[in-house]
């Protein structure tokens, strides 16, 4: 009824293998982006755009690299914070060194360098499988963590031991550091992420997204198929970080504004962000999206929610129902729907298509 | 490594010479010999155990035979690598079907198209110019191999969903997409109704017909065997006891001792 695509008839090859083939479809992501781009930057309060929005994006971003290794290529990945954490240490350097570039590139640019550290930590993956290949990459998450406090180079000898985000300005405007306004950093941060989507989305539909589900879903016919295994995971493993050290790198340096290692980029955090992917729906892009409105979004509301609405809670009282009612939603959505809100989505979509009738 | 030559049809495609494959102390496969000329349908068959499987497994280079060698093309090697004889052309279908579960119909057969894209990682990261045309041409490839198998209605249907005689059917299509010159099938017809088999055996032969393809095939229906094959190579305990056209080896004496048994 709401979501029909009776006569809508695709006429070429390219017309049906569109990424979005249907009508309501393109208008929906048309609607999100006009609410992403216009409505929340004017409408939405400063606070509203640096604790909800920005960090909402980070995830998703972080989610979106992670569910490349392991919702699409079936590896099982520990190692997220790590990566996210060397995008962010590249990233300080390549500005300490060339402050003269806009930190837009160096913030891309560092995905590469956690990309070639993410290369290296998936040469396990040739080898061994599902939770051993897990246990292989907490080495990273360990080895690296390691690096980030003990080698006082990466963060330039400061005497805190921390990133410490400097001010850099493109066309006069501050886009890091202490002066950059919300908006601004909302702004960069929706065009990393828009523009990583749509290349993650071109990516995935085409041969190298194949590739990488054949190689989870039957390695061996893959391999027999003239897949060569090795270099599709390390493919995949690249492409994550990839997505990962850009996560890290905007995360240190348009969210949190500076920090230490040991606080962003810990074990806690790769496993919240294989927690996104899980509950938001392994292999699916906007499965990531879900996965970090709920682990992340939610839990902002209860906290600043409930006191608005007249509830009136001590801090530490809001943190621990905090824990207890994100724990009960995420038990729920994992009963309901084992296959993650990206499969609960479609669901809908199979109900809005078939309303009124049953089927 | 000698390249690889054009073989005229009833030219032997593929030749095993001496083949013996161990796993620790079982002998999988010991001492075989025997070759698959261009353009005909070779059937390998045997008790349960015989070692088949492993024989196609050698061919197409995912076991590594400890003896012997292997002439594919008149070059010749003491092993296949999987990633060689896909790309010179052997693909095969599975006993157990080993189907990309969570793609759809189209996308499993795409997947087989795999090795024939060049299009760089640049364009695929935009999806559009090579990329998109090699996806275009690719994709009518792929229709034209759903049209023969009669999979249309089913396109867009993830395989897991699929029933099992469809499921085979899909996967043999998988196979087709790469456009191979020797195709090995391991039991097609496993688990299948008759009116299946009957579809089966129509798709295997306009394979040969339409494709030029030769095939290698696994198969326990005896019936299907002697009516497809050109050929039988008879396995027990992984030695070669008989090979020949059906008719000889359907008369064999070691070939009725190892089916039916032998007083003892």
């Amino acid at each position: 009824m709401f979501y029909r695509e009776a006569g809508q008839y695709k006429k070429t090859y390219s017309a049906d293998m569109a990424v979005f083939p249907l009508l309501q479809d393109r208008v929906g992501i048309a609607v999100i982006l006009l609410v992403a781009a216009v409505i929340i930057p004017f409408f939405g309060s400063n606070f509203f755009i640096s604790t909800v929005m920005i960090p909402f994006l980070v995830f998703a971003l972080a989610a979106m690299g992670l569910n490349i290794v392991t919702g699409y290529t079936g590896l099982i990945s520990l190692g997220t914070g790590a990566f996210m954490g060397v995008g962010a240490y590249a990233c300080y350097k390549l500005t300490t060194y060339f402050p003269g570039v806009p930190i837009i590139i160096w913030i891309i640019a560092s995905g590469f360098f956690s990309a070639a550290v993410g290369a290296i930590f998936g040469l396990p993956s040739l080898r061994i499988k599902g939770f051993y290949l897990a246990v292989a990459t907490l080495a990273a998450q360990f080895f690296l963590e390691w690096c980030f406090v003990r080698i006082p180079w990466l963060f330039n000898y400061n005497a805190s031991g921390a990133i410490e985000v400097p001010t850099r300005w493109i066309f006069g405007i501050p886009i890091t550091g202490p002066n950059a306004t919300p908006m601004t950093r909302y702004y960069v941060i929706l065009g990393i992420v828009v523009l990583m989507t749509w290349v993650a989305s071109n990516i995935l539909h085409g041969r190298i997204g194949r590739s990488f589900m054949a190689v989870r879903d039957m390695d061996i016919a893959a391999e027999l198929m003239g897949i060569r295994l090795l270099r599709t995971k390390l493919l995949a493993f690249a492409l994550s970080s990839f997505y990962c050290g850009v996560a890290g790198a905007t995360m240190m340096f348009l969210w949190y504004g500076g920090g230490e290692a040991s606080d962003a980029f810990n074990i806690n955090q790769s496993f919240i962000i294989l927690f996104m992917v899980i509950i938001g729906g392994l292999g699916s892009l906007i499965g990531c999206f879900f996965g970090a409105a709920l682990l992340h979004v939610i839990p902002i509301i209860l906290k600043f929610g409930l006191p608005a609405i007249g509830v009136p809670l001590a801090g530490a009282t809001a943190e621990h129902l905090n824990h207890l009612l994100v724990g009960g939603l995420i038990i729920f959505f994992l009963i309901v729907e084992p296959h993650g809100l990206a499969r609960l989505w479609q669901i809908t979509k199979q109900k809005l298509r078939t309303w009124p009738f049953p089927y | 490594m000698v390249p690889a030559q054009h073989i005229a049809p009833g030219d032997a495609l593929l030749k095993v010479e001496n083949v013996s494959l161990r796993f620790g102390g079982v002998k999988a496969i010991t001492d075989v010999s025997f070759d698959i000329k261009k353009g005909e349908i070779r059937a390998i068959i045997g008790p349960n155990g015989a070692g088949k499987t492993s024989m196609l497994n050698v061919i197409n280079g995912f076991y590594h035979p400890q003896e012997g060698l292997i002439t594919y093309k008149g070059a010749t090697r003491a092993k296949m690598k999987p990633y060689v004889a896909a790309s010179q052309g052997i693909a095969r279908t599975f006993q157990n079907v080993a189907l990309f579960k969570g793609m759809s119909t189209l996308d499993n057969i795409m997947v087989g198209r795999t090795l024939k894209m060049k299009s760089s990682f640049f364009w695929q990261v935009f999806r559009h110019g090579p990329a998109m045309q090699e996806e275009i041409v690719h994709r009518r490839m792929v229709e034209e191999i759903i049209d023969f198998l009669e999979i249309e209605h089913i396109r867009k249907v993830p395989v897991g969903k699929l029933p099992y005689g469809l499921q085979k059917r899909v996967e043999l299509g998988r196979a087709l997409a790469m456009e191979p010159e020797l195709l090995l099938l391991d039991e097609p017809m496993a688990g299948m109704n008759l009116e299946e088999k009957e579809d089966m055996c129509r798709f295997i032969l306009d394979v040969k017909e339409q494709y030029g393809t030769t095939i290698a095939l696994i198969e326990h229906d005896m019936g299907v065997v002697m009516d497809l094959s050109d050929r039988v190579v008879v396995l027990e305990y992984g030695r070669k006891i008989a090979d020949g056209t059906p008719d000889e080896v359907k008369a064999d004496q070691a070939v009725i001792d190892a089916y039916l048994g032998v007083a003892h």
